[in-house]
């Protein structure tokens, strides 16, 4: 009894990193210390690549091709190099990775609590206490599925299910189903769910369209080789929106060149605006769909062009420019939809995801609740972040894209430590988010692609 | 952006902007309230006037009153001394929408040489009058179109109109719900 307590009071361990979770970001993060010889451990809560493996519907392949999905020290070597992994492919790599990378992975440690100590941090956990010097979070930008306030007023007699409980169309009830949201997730399942022969009603907010193929070419080959996803946060005008933009409406799969409302709509989906609100079992649509697919389509040839345009200036050889037809919008969308009355038995609220602070108890977050850092370096000393939307790369969440953040984050991460341990002062450091933007990154020139979207969440 | 400095279309962009950025900082002082005061003249004839607002923390004075009349046309058997009240929904849609325009336009560094807009509301009387209650009261639906001469190509200028209606009070006023609580002082 008292060894039990003393072994619950006393730290298991003591380390100059503790990195929290081991899917690819932190997995990326355990290599690139590592190399530079730095003492530290993986805590997991799960399984390695976890909410890969439990979070994700079936049918979910990762937006990326394969031949994009690498991490420091590896990539895929399979014969498919244009094909998408399924979530079983993805964990599969990752733990494959975990063995590259030697990452010392404590599993199924979950972190309870995080706070400053005179180390600097006590990270308590399920399996005993850890004191650190500093901490990457790589705990990914998924772990809640956001659901509006309307969520409340959803009828009894009707299901309600989050991305994160949506798994196949057959465990849906006979009905109609309404999905809320037009970023990939919304628009993967109005189309899965469709084609299982549900009626589905689609509600659209503001959405990024963005064609599978252009040019004869994966669109993520342009968005890659044109420099776009390198473009940093502090090329950004408006980063908070370019943070919180919906993921675009990408499918993995070159089975259509583009998955758009258009698509949906051809095959009967009912296309309406925005959820507002829910009262007295009817729901209640924004009259606003016209001009949000008006921004979508401008954006998407805004985005065209800037591809266009780097195709010419690079004399590259590929098929001609096209752009595709305007989205079409039903003359007079539903705005009010009695939902038991046109038979609606399921809503399923494709309205994005955050991350889970919760354990986080260091005062490092803004008035929403959100995580105050400049590019990953988090407004407390030590503390890093790794693996959110527009971190410092509009690819920062992308698998491939960890790894140029993960070398900048264990680079400052590194300096921190080294002054830390000599004299306590750290003044020659890269500020937080008060400073102004040092440069840790190779400004090149690129296409204007200031409203374009970021790659966003899972893929 | 050096074009922004020989556009002018009469918006302080830098005011603006900087408003944006202390505004951003000070979410407390970006909390308005509108007002308006009515009294009734005769008839379906009505007086508003305009004065006051809260915002930036305190109630702001602006030095003047302005009036506005709102009354029915001669086929409802009223006066038909000022617009109805419907038409100065279409009068405040159509300012919040262009006064937008040319903010945008200037932040884009975009000239604009004239900027007009004609707005239809088609309305079944059956509703208001009470005749078939499936029938709503409001507009059926809202029809803006713009002709506007810029410095810009089509889909700069479908792009203004667009980020306009994206930030726009009164867009968002007509297409979104809004609760609404109409007392009686006793």
């Amino acid at each position: 009894m008292i060894a039990g307590l003393q072994k619950l009071i006393r730290p298991v361990g003591t380390t100059d990193v503790v990195v929290i979770g081991a899917g690819h970001a932190g997995l990326a993060a355990s290599y690139s210390l590592s190399a530079r010889g730095i003492d530290h451990v993986v805590l997991e809560r799960g399984e390695i690549g976890n909410s890969w493996r439990n979070e994700r519907w079936d049918s979910l392949k990762l937006l990326t091709p394969n031949w994009q999905t690498r991490l420091p020290g590896f990539e895929y070597a399979g014969e498919d190099p244009d094909g998408f992994m399924s979530m079983p492919e993805v964990v599969e790599f990752i733990e494959e990775y975990a063995k590259f990378a030697g990452a010392p992975v404590r599993k199924h440690t979950a972190v309870q609590s995080v706070q400053r100590n005179f180390f600097g941090y006590r990270i308590v956990t399920n399996r005993g206490t850890w004191n650190a010097k500093a901490i990457v979070i790589a705990t990914g930008a998924c772990n809640i599925a956001n659901r509006p306030r309307a969520a409340d007023d959803v009828p009894q007699g009707i299901a309600s299910l989050t991305p994160h409980q949506y798994r196949n169309p057959q465990q849906l009830a006979a009905g109609g189903v309404l999905v809320v949201g037009a970023s990939a997730t919304g628009l993967q399942l109005a189309d899965e769910i469709r084609t299982a022969g549900f009626e589905v009603t689609l509600a659209a907010g503001e959405h990024v369209r963005m064609p599978r193929q252009y040019r004869g070419r994966d669109i993520q080959y342009w968005l890659d080789r044109s420099g776009i996803l390198d473009e940093t946060w502090q090329d950004i005008d408006d980063l908070t929106r370019a943070r919180h933009l919906p993921s675009p409406q990408l499918v993995g799969s070159h089975a259509m060149p583009i998955l758009d409302l258009n698509r949906l709509t051809d095959r009967g989906v009912n296309l309406t605006g925005r959820l507002m609100g829910i009262r007295d079992g009817v729901a209640q649509f924004s009259g606003s769909l016209r001009n949000v697919c008006a921004l979508a389509d401008l954006k998407m040839n805004r985005l065209l062009d800037a591809i266009d345009n780097w195709i010419e200036q690079h004399s590259i050889d590929c098929e001609a420019p096209e752009r595709f037809d305007a989205t079409r919008v039903p003359d007079d969308p539903s705005l009010l939809i009695n939902l038991d009355r046109v038979g609606i038995r399921t809503i399923i609220w494709a309205t994005g995801f955050r991350p889970d602070y919760s354990w986080l108890d260091v005062p490092v977050f803004d008035d929403k609740g959100r995580l105050r850092h400049n590019g990953g370096v988090v407004d407390a000393p030590g503390l890093y972040v790794l693996g959110l939307p527009m971190l410092r790369r509009r690819k920062s969440s992308y698998i491939h894209g960890i790894e140029d953040d993960v070398r900048d984050i264990t680079e400052h991460l590194a300096l921190y430590l080294r002054e830390s341990s000599t004299d306590g002062e750290t003044e020659g450091l890269p500020d937080g988010p008060a400073a102004e933007g040092h440069v840790w990154h190779d400004p090149r020139r690129r296409p204007d692609t200031s409203d374009i979207a970021g790659p966003h969440e899972q893929m | 952006m050096s074009e922004a400095q020989t556009v002018n279309n009469g918006v302080n962009v830098e005011a603006l902007l900087g408003a944006r950025e202390a505004l951003t900082e000070a979410p407390a002082a970006a909390q308005f309230v509108w007002r308006a005061e009515s009294e009734w003249q005769n008839g379906a004839h009505t007086r508003s006037t305009i004065n006051q607002f809260f915002g930036l923390g305190e109630m702001q004075d602006r030095g003047q009153q302005f009036t506005v009349d709102t009354d029915h046309p001669e086929v409802f058997a009223a006066a038909d001394q000022a617009p109805t009240p419907v038409e100065m929904v279409l009068v405040g849609l159509a300012g919040c929408l262009t006064g937008g325009i040319a903010s945008v336009a200037q932040h884009r560094g975009i000239q604009l040489h004239s900027v007009k807009a004609t707005l239809e509301a088609p309305m079944d009387l059956a509703g208001i009058l009470g005749i078939d209650p499936d029938v709503r009261n409001g507009f059926k639906s809202l029809t803006v179109s713009y002709e506007i001469h810029a410095d810009a190509t089509e889909d700069e200028i479908a792009a203004l109109v667009a980020q306009s209606q994206k930030r726009s009070a009164v867009f968002d006023i007509i297409t979104n719900p809004t609760n609404v609580d109409v007392q009686v002082n006793k």
